[in-house]
This record gives structure tokens, sequence and C-alpha cells, in this order.
């Protein structure tokens, strides 16, 4: 795949559209590495003009805030603004709705001010100006229930652009109880994901994927690296992964056009 | 001698609004212990926030049958208002039904409370039977000890009372209108107590006894009930509107930028800052703590929270550490902070409040408070979305974490490993920041 950085965009002399900051997930961990790349194919295959930072990307930060060090945090904040502030970055599209939240709220005040987007937005809009054409392929008629990352919803009010795209696919959407405002966290949040979970009857993201489960869905999907890490766990736990596959809403986008 | 009843009344609503007006005073002392928070951005959004939540109490439908009842209680309380306007007239001047005046409207008035206060008596009983009855687990969990618990059904009993004593009054006034008695206008509508009048004796003299009677004990019960409020999760009535006004508007998942770390981290990252500078003139030349151990670290509108929490626990049951039964409670935490806050109130009360900045009281939030609480929470915001009059138990969480990390070094040792890697490798895992293209070769 020729992923295209913003250095060497800036070697031709070039400023791209839009910035893929692909985040720490993104870029290590297995699992959330197919999610980065099918973003990636879908924005070649839409002709996005793009670029990646690569090895100049550090960590926004959210994790050490949330954990509570805001020393940390800061001084993370003010590298990658600094960054982004030499490569004149306008506009951010990121897979990751923690990412997103940081870069989108807690940027600005630091001197970092730029038009971030969620990738299912992001997804939303190229379909809105007819940038990409998204049909029911292979997902038409399945069933999916799709789980609210809390930084893309609760934190930022998005719920309707995953589902948009779901329902573009022509997937049949089934809701869980707890859905949009009411969503129940995968358990990853706030820092939770590099810890063991504190003491308690249960782990949340068990009782996340039992509600999924209810739903009696083929699919899982979500908008997280972390939800997505959290509900395959579930689901092997619940020793279902070979009837249900989670996946992020960009693999589902990627795998309708064959990508 | 005529006049003694009036001199009584005066007294007593002199008494009983005084009472009051010292309570409201110590809680606003109180609440500015805090430390200083800019809310007077935004002024016309904070209208609107306030007149949908708390005026129009549009977050308690998100369960509608809870939603359905409190909004009639919360109707009936406010239109019972005007007629405790009527008695405050009456009962000074020695007047009675001063507004009977208004003739249809005032019939309708009197019937319309009436019905309001018999659907508020309906209500209750139902919030009793949600309480005693079907035991609904957020009102029974453990940090529901003996005081909620009672504080709670005290405010039904209340309600039972004032609403019986309203309902006994205009029976036993109906029954003398009926008479012809001097004195009592013929006035109002009486759609309920028509009923209840049918069961009282038909002598003049009993009837006046019990219309003067319930007619005491209603203005008494409510002098009472105002001056419970300063004691009680019920103080939410009042401050619900300030709560909501001076609430949070920006995205839930923004959360602050610490201004004394972005300071330091300034002068971190600038090459040409001056570390031996000289604060200038009016700047604080000491940082300050780092987050919060107590509650005078909270900012006012955190301690404003805690008291307008009403410990409904809607909050709680959202909450996926609560559900899945590990020790966080964003009610407790509200809770909590409010004890302590009063804790604090008291020792100001005897000490003075310059003793307690100097040399505190030896005790913090964080001896309520646990750290496994804090570090429970996966800030998903499902708290602050739920609280029915826009309370964030979160922003206390986080200013908590913040204290135990920044000031303390007490993150689990796994937290710690992981910033480490934030810090060297510029992931929370440990992988070389060189290696962040690879996938795209995989
Ligand atoms: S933000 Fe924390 S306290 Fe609030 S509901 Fe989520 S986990 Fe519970
Ligand atoms: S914080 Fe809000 S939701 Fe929670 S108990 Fe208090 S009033 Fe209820």
């Amino acid at each position: 795949m020729v992923i295209p950085t913003m250095a060497e965009k800036m070697a031709e002399g070039k400023t791209p559209e839009v910035l893929f900051w692909v985040g720490c997930a993104g870029s290590f961990d297995d699992r959330a590495k197919k999610i980065t790349k099918a973003f990636a194919k879908i924005l070649i295959e839409a002709n996005v003009d793009f670029a990646v930072l690569g090895t100049e990307e550090s960590c926004t930060g959210d994790p050490a805030k949330r954990a509570g060090n805001e020393f940390l945090f800061q001084m993370q904040a003010v590298t990658n603004i600094e960054v982004l502030n030499a490569y004149e970055v306008k506009k951010i599209v990121t897979t990751c709705p923690h990412c997103f939240n940081t870069l989108k709220n807690e940027y600005p005040e630091l001197g970092g001010t730029y038009e971030v987007m969620h990738h299912t937005e992001f997804l939303k809009s190229l379909l809105d100006e007819g940038r990409i054409s998204i049909e029911g392929g292979k997902y038409a008629g399945k069933r999916i229930t799709f789980h609210d990352p809390c930084y893309l919803g609760r934190a930022n009010g998005i719920y309707e652009a995953p589902r948009d795209l779901i329902r573009k696919l022509e997937i049949e959407l089934v809701e869980m109880k707890r859905c949009k405002s009411k969503g129940l966290c995968c358990g990853a949040g706030g820092a939770q994901m590099f810890k063991d979970a504190e003491k308690g009857d249960k782990e949340i993201f068990i009782e996340r994927t039992e509600e999924a489960l209810e739903t009696k869905p083929e699919f899982i999907a979500t908008g997280c690296p972390f939800c997505n890490t959290m509900m395959t766990d579930g689901v092997k736990n619940k020793e279902k992964e070979k009837n249900i596959k989670v996946m992020d809403i960009a693999e589902l986008v990627a795998g309708a056009k064959d990508l | 001698m005529s006049y003694l009843p009036n001199v009584l009344f005066a007294l007593l609503l002199i008494g009983g609004v005084g009472f009051f007006v010292r309570n409201v005073k110590k809680l606003s002392r109180n609440i500015s212990l805090g430390k200083d928070i800019d809310r007077s951005d935004r002024i016309a959004d904070r209208w609107k926030h306030m007149a949908a939540i708390a005026l129009g109490q549009s977050k308690m439908v998100r369960r509608p049958i809870a939603g359905l009842l409190h909004i009639i209680v919360y109707i009936g309380f406010i239109i019972i208002n005007i007629e405790v306007l009527e008695i405050i007239i009456d009962g000074l001047f020695g007047t009675h039904r001063i507004f009977a005046f208004a003739g249809g409207f005032y019939n309708f008035l009197i019937g319309s409370f009436e019905i309001l206060a018999f659907l508020v008596l309906l209500s209750v009983i139902i919030f009793w039977i949600r309480r005693m009855v079907l035991k609904l687990p957020r009102f029974w969990s453990k940090e529901m000890t003996s005081w909620p618990k009672n504080d709670a059904l005290n405010i039904l009993y209340f309600e039972v009372v004032l609403m019986g004593l309203f309902l006994l009054m205009n029976a036993a006034d109906y029954g003398l209108q009926q008479m012809g008695a001097i004195h009592y206008v013929q006035a109002g509508s009486f759609p309920v107590s028509q009923f209840i009048a049918s069961w009282l004796p038909e002598n003049e003299l009993t009837l006046f006894y019990i219309e003067r009677g319930a007619w005491w004990l209603h203005i008494i019960g409510i002098l009472i009930f105002l001056n419970y409020l300063y004691y009680s999760k019920h103080l939410h009535i009042l401050l619900a509107f300030p709560n909501t006004f001076y609430a949070n508007l920006e995205p839930q998942g923004r959360f602050d930028n610490l201004a004394s770390v972005t300071k330091e981290v300034k002068l971190m990252m600038d090459p040409d800052a001056d570390p031996y500078a000289v604060p200038e003139e009016g700047e604080e030349d000491e940082v300050g703590k780092f987050g919060a151990s107590d509650v005078t670290d909270l900012s006012w509108v955190q301690l404003m929270n805690a008291y307008t929490c009403t410990e409904c626990g809607r909050c709680s049951s959202v909450c996926p550490a609560n559900q899945t039964g590990k020790e966080l409670s964003p009610r407790a935490i509200m809770m909590k902070t409010r004890d302590r806050l009063e804790e604090v109130g008291r020792f100001i009360d005897k000490e003075g409040e310059v003793a307690f900045r100097e040399k505190g009281d030896g005790k913090s939030l964080l001896d309520t408070i646990s750290e496994a609480e804090l570090w429970a929470c996966t800030s998903c915001n499902a708290c602050v979305t739920e609280c029915p009059v826009s309370i964030d138990p979160l922003s206390i969480i986080m200013d908590m974490r913040r204290y135990l990390v920044m000031e303390q070094s007490a993150a689990p040792q796994e937290l710690n490993l992981m910033m480490t890697n934030v810090e060297n490798n510029g992931a929370p895992w440990q992988y070389s920041q060189m290696d962040r293209l690879n996938w795209k070769d995989e």
C-alpha cells in the first residue's frame, strides 16, 4: 500500500487535504491495524488527498490525561501541536474516538485548532459528496448490532453517522437495550485498557458482550479500536467467535466494496 | 386581643423565614469555599439549558414513569406556592381567602389545586411503593444508609401530611360556606374535598376548629419543610436552577486543561524561558496543589453540585463500574463530597476559615473516597448524561485522580508503566515510535 507521509508531501511542496491520524492502537495493535488498513484503502479508492504523520506521530496523551497525569498529557499535546502546526494541518480524520475527542476538544486551548472528524463522519461526508458509493455488498441483510463508543457518542454526540453507513450497507441493524446516549461502556475507557479492572462481580466487557449477544447478531460493529478489542475478547470468552465477528464500520465499508 | 393570631402568625413567619435565611447564608458560604471557575460565558445558552432541564424537567422523562410522577409533584409544588401567598396575606391581616374577589378564576384555581393535591398524594404513594415495596435497587444500594433512606421517606410523609391538611382545610371551609358562617366567604371550588366534607361533623364550631387547626398546621408544616431543606437531599428543589444554569455546556468528552500545568509545561518547552524568573506582580508565585484531595480544591460549581444531588441514584444505576459490582458509585461520590463539605463548614463555624485554610482539620475527602473507587471509573460520562440536574460526578473523580497521580505518584503500577511508555515511546505500549508506519507493509 502506498501511504504518503506529511514529510514526503512537504518535500513535494504539497499540503494534503486531510491528515489521517492513525493513533497508537491503529499503529501497533494487530487487530486495530486491520481497521487502519481498511480505512486507508477506502481513502485511496475515493481518491482522497491524504497523508499520515508516520514516525512523527505520537500519543495524543488521552490515556495519560484520563489517568490523571495532566503534565504528561500537556507535554504530549504541545509536542504534537508543534508538529501539526508546522505542517499547517487544517483537517484531521481519525479512526479512534479517543484521539478524535482529544484533538477536537482539548487541543484548541493549547494552541492546536483543527477541523477534526471521526472516520465514520468522514465516510458519511464522502458519501454525501458522492466521492464514494456504498451499496449493500456481501453484508446486505445480515444481522448486526452497533456498540456506541462513549467518546464518539455521549462525549461528542455522534450517534447517527455510523448508523447511516450501516443502513447504506443494507445491513439489518438491531439495537441493544442500551444504545446511543444510554449505551454501556466497553470497559476500556479512562485508561482502564491499560490496567486490570478493579475488584467487582463481573468484567464490564462481559456485561456488554452479553447484551450484544441478546440481539442475536451475526456481526457486532463498532467505531473504536478499544471497543473492538473488548468486544472481541468478550465474544471469545463466550466462545462465539466462530459465528459472530466484531468489525469496525470502516472494515464493513471496505469489505462491502471488496477492497 | 383579637390581634393575637395575626401577631402570632407574624412571629412564626419571621422565625421560620429567618432561620431559613441563616441556612442559605451558610450554604452559600460553604459553596464559596470552592475554587473560582468562570461560568459567565454563553448566557443565552445557560438560560436555555436551565429552562429545559430544571423548569422543563426534560431529563426526568428519560425514565418515563418516575418522570411523569415527578412532574406532577413538581407542578403541585409550584402551584401550591400561590396558595401559600394567600395564606400569608390572610394570616397577617386576619382576612379570609383574600383572592376570592377573582371570582370564577379563583374557583378555577382552587379547583385545580385540589386536583393537583390529590394527584400529588397518589404520586407520593406510588413513590413510596417503589421504594419500600418494589425496592428498586437504586434506592437500596450500600450508600443509602439510614439517613439517606429516612430523608427520602420523611419528604414523602411530609408531602402526604401537607396535602392532607390542605384538603382537610378546604373540606371544613366548604362545610362552613354551605352553612353561611360569617367570615367564610362563598369562594372556591372543591372537586376533591367536598367528598371529605361529607365525613365531617355538621357542627359549625367543630368545623371552625377543624378549619383553623388544619390552616395553622398547614402553614407551620410548610415553614418546617422550608427549614428541613438545608439538611436534606430535597435542597434540589432550589438548587436545581442555579445548578443547571452554571452547568458545563462544553462537549462532555472535553476535560479542562489545568492552567497551572499549562504554565509549567510552557516553561519546560520554551528554551528561552528563565526558570528562575521572578514572578510578575500579582502573579501567584506558588503553583498550588495539582488536583483535589479535599473539597476546597474543588470548584464552587462542583460543591454546588454536591448540595444539589438529590440522591436519586440514576447516575449509579447506569455506571458500568457500579453495575458490575465495583466499589465506585457516582452518587456516593456526590454524597461524600457534600458530607465532607458540611464537616468543613462545621469546623469553620467553630474555628474560623483562616484556621481551616492554615492547618485544616486533619481530615480530607480522600478519607472517605477510596482509591479503588477512583480507579474504577471508565470516564464514560454515563453518569453525567443521566443526571436530571446536570451534575458532573466525573469531574470530581478526575480531579482526585490528578491529585493521586501528580501529587502522590499513587497510580496503579500498570498505569505507571503505561505513562512511562507514553513518555519514552510516544505510545502507551512499549513499541518504538520508528515502527509507527509498519502497518502499511504488513
Ligand atoms: S464516568 Fe465513571 S462514574 Fe460516571 S458512569 Fe462512567 S464509569 Fe461511572
Ligand atoms: S448525581 Fe444526579 S443522578 Fe446521581 S444521584 Fe445525584 S442527582 Fe441523581
